[in-house]
């Protein structure tokens, strides 16, 4: 294995462990926006299929990779881009004060 | 890269290893700092935003470093899932969240299993044992994911049946399938024996089949977990791939979502008194016994202290004199899309003098936390909204409860039925309250099939029944 396989086996360690560690005192009520935007952080998959198509395009059969490689790319998109902007929308609601409530 | 649709300059120079390699630090802390603000009420919304713009960034870097910034046709398809992504969006109903998370998530899977597909293929006939392995498990993992999440979409969007299907011999098929998608990972890895074609294609229909098997016998109460669970993998897939492809920020933030979102799908089990091993290896909380009766000692012993005062016989005279009041919501009230009068009627009370409290268990609906985006959207202030913890000592001093499709999670059964599936689960106190209205479809048992022995109390508890929002109405105009 390369120096890099095994960094990047620490990076995951790592990161694991950080990540399981943050989520200790989230209250219920934010369960669901949570949920939302690390759904969305999942869409980070976006930089392989980046990577991957733009890698792919230049190998033996671009047309077959160029259809899939912009599959994968729209669908991470979607992942990221929905799952931030729902998220936000959620959150905007939870900001609103008791005031602005009982204008509506 | 020199083929004639992409550009012959390089951009990796503008960007130094050591530079790029700071950068990826910099912003996979980045999104710990954004999940951890969205611990918070105050600062989640800034949480998402950090997390949103850390991505955003990593995908420049990843443009520049990477040398992809001038492949141009990788931008209508980034511009498409963009679009396509803000427009979902916008447009989702918040009684909705549910099955849109569930499916961004299979999206997400989705699109890793087709980055780790490219690298098999590139990778297939070299001897890049770690390249292959990985990138097969991404695949797995990814496809596991994606069939998974669909299946649990459609169930909640009601595209599928709602009930637990369970196949004969469930889990030995469940064990049996876990197995076969081993051994195509090890092929994939190890062996070069098909033709990559055929291997994608094997893989692909086996990690269809585990994930329909795996989430179509899975009902009500354990959907959340799913979701989370859901959530989880679609992270490792995430990281999986980045392996595949060595991307370190891939891996990084694969990796945090991960991790994160297995120790949520843990809190969820925990809360409902769930183990994580049964759920992953299929037991439902369907398979819990109906036989044993909650032990009724308790309760009959509150029905004795209640029947020596004398009570009104109406629930409406109740709560109209009623000073302080709690609303207890669950999953029947956003099926009933009855929030919007639970509003209402609360905002009568309080213009009656009474004050109203929202109390929410922590699983309460299809999705944790899920009440308190319904109800906040519908207008609820936020400040009212309680959490289990901070109001469950408040039940016996309260004049009355109102319960609005909600039943296991208010079951005094789980403190002393032992054998139930809901036994352990940490429960709100509703039955320490004097007067409990309860709007209920029927009387059945709740999703765990346990009876609630506050239905059969015989003061101080009205059970009306029916669609909540025709219920509500009517209650609504006689108060």
């Amino acid at each position: 294995m390369d120096l890099i396989q095994y960094i990047l086996i620490g990076v995951f360690i790592v990161a694991s462990v950080v990540g399981y560690l943050l989520i200790n005192n989230v209250p219920s009520r934010l369960h669901t926006p949570l949920m939302s935007g690390m759904n969305a952080l999942s869409g980070v998959t976006i930089l392989g299929a980046l990577l991957a198509t733009a890698t792919a395009l230049s190998a033996s059969n671009p047309v077959t990779s160029y259809i899939f490689g912009s599959i994968a790319i729209i669908l991470a998109m979607i992942n990221v881009a929905g799952g931030f902007a729902v998220t936000n929308r959620m959150l905007k609601m939870f900001g609103k004060k008791k005031e602005e409530k009982d204008e509506q | 890269m020199n083929s004639s649709i992409i550009l012959s300059f390089s951009t990796a120079s503008l960007l130094s290893d050591p530079g790029y390699y700071i950068l990826c630090v910099v912003l996979a802390s980045a999104v710990l700092l954004g999940i951890h603000f969205m611990s918070k009420v105050e600062t989640a919304k800034r949480g998402n935003q950090i997390s949103a713009l850390a991505i955003a960034l990593g995908i420049i870097i990843t443009l520049i470093k990477k040398d992809i910034l001038p492949v141009w046709l990788i931008y209508p398809g980034m511009a498409i899932g963009l679009i396509i992504g803000l427009i979902l969006a916008r447009r989702v109903k918040m009684i909705q969240m549910p099955q849109l998370v569930a499916l961004l998530n299979g999206i997400g899977g989705a699109a890793s299993a087709i980055v780790a597909s490219f690298a098999l293929i590139t990778m297939y006939q070299s001897p890049e044992i770690f390249g292959k392995t990985t990138a097969s498990l991404a695949i797995v993992i990814g496809a596991v994911t994606l069939f998974g999440s669909l299946v649990a979409a459609g169930k909640l969007h009601k595209v599928l049946p709602q009930k637990p299907v369970i196949l004969p011999a469930h889990e030995a098929l469940t064990g049996i399938l876990l197995l076969i998608l081993l051994g195509t990972v090890l092929l994939g890895g190890f062996m070069n024996v098909i033709s990559v074609t055929v291997l994608l294609i094997v893989m692909l229909l086996f990690a269809a089949a585990f994930g329909v098997i795996f989430s179509i016998r899975v009902g009500g109460a354990d959907m959340p977990i799913t979701i989370s669970l859901l959530n989880s993998l679609s992270g490792v897939a995430a990281a999986i791939a980045g392996f595949a492809v060595t991307d370190i920020l891939l891996v990084a933030v694969g990796g945090i979502v991960g991790a994160s979102g297995l120790f949520l799908t843990q809190i969820m089990c925990r809360a409902m008194n769930r183990n994580l091993m049964d759920i992953l290896l299929g037991k439902t909380a369907l398979q819990g016994k109906k036989e044993e009766k909650a032990a009724e000692e308790p309760v009959a012993k509150a029905e004795e202290e209640k029947e020596e005062e004398a009570k009104p016989a109406d629930p409406v005279e109740v709560i109209k004199a009623a000073k302080s009041v709690f609303i207890v919501p669950g999953y029947g009230m956003a099926l009933a899309h009855a929030q919007h009068l639970v509003k209402s009627l609360a905002q009568k009370l309080t213009s009656g003098g009474a004050t109203v409290k929202y109390a929410i268990h922590p699983v309460a609906g299809r999705m944790p936390g899920h009440m308190d985006v319904l109800l906040i959207e519908a207008g609820v202030p936020f400040e009212d909204v309680y959490e289990m913890d901070d109001i469950n000592d408040e039940f016996k001093d309260a004049d009355a409860t109102i319960v609005i499709g909600a039943n296991d999670v208010l079951n005094p059964a789980a403190r002393n039925a032992e054998g139930t599936p809901i036994y352990g689960m940490p429960i709100l106190n509703v039955d320490q309250c004097s007067n409990i209205i309860i709007f209920n479809y029927d009387l059945q048992p709740g999703y765990s099939g346990v009876d609630n022995p506050i239905y059969d109390r015989k003061s101080g508890v009205w059970v009306i029944q029916g669609d909540a929002k025709d219920t509500l109405v009517d209650f609504l105009t006689k108060l």
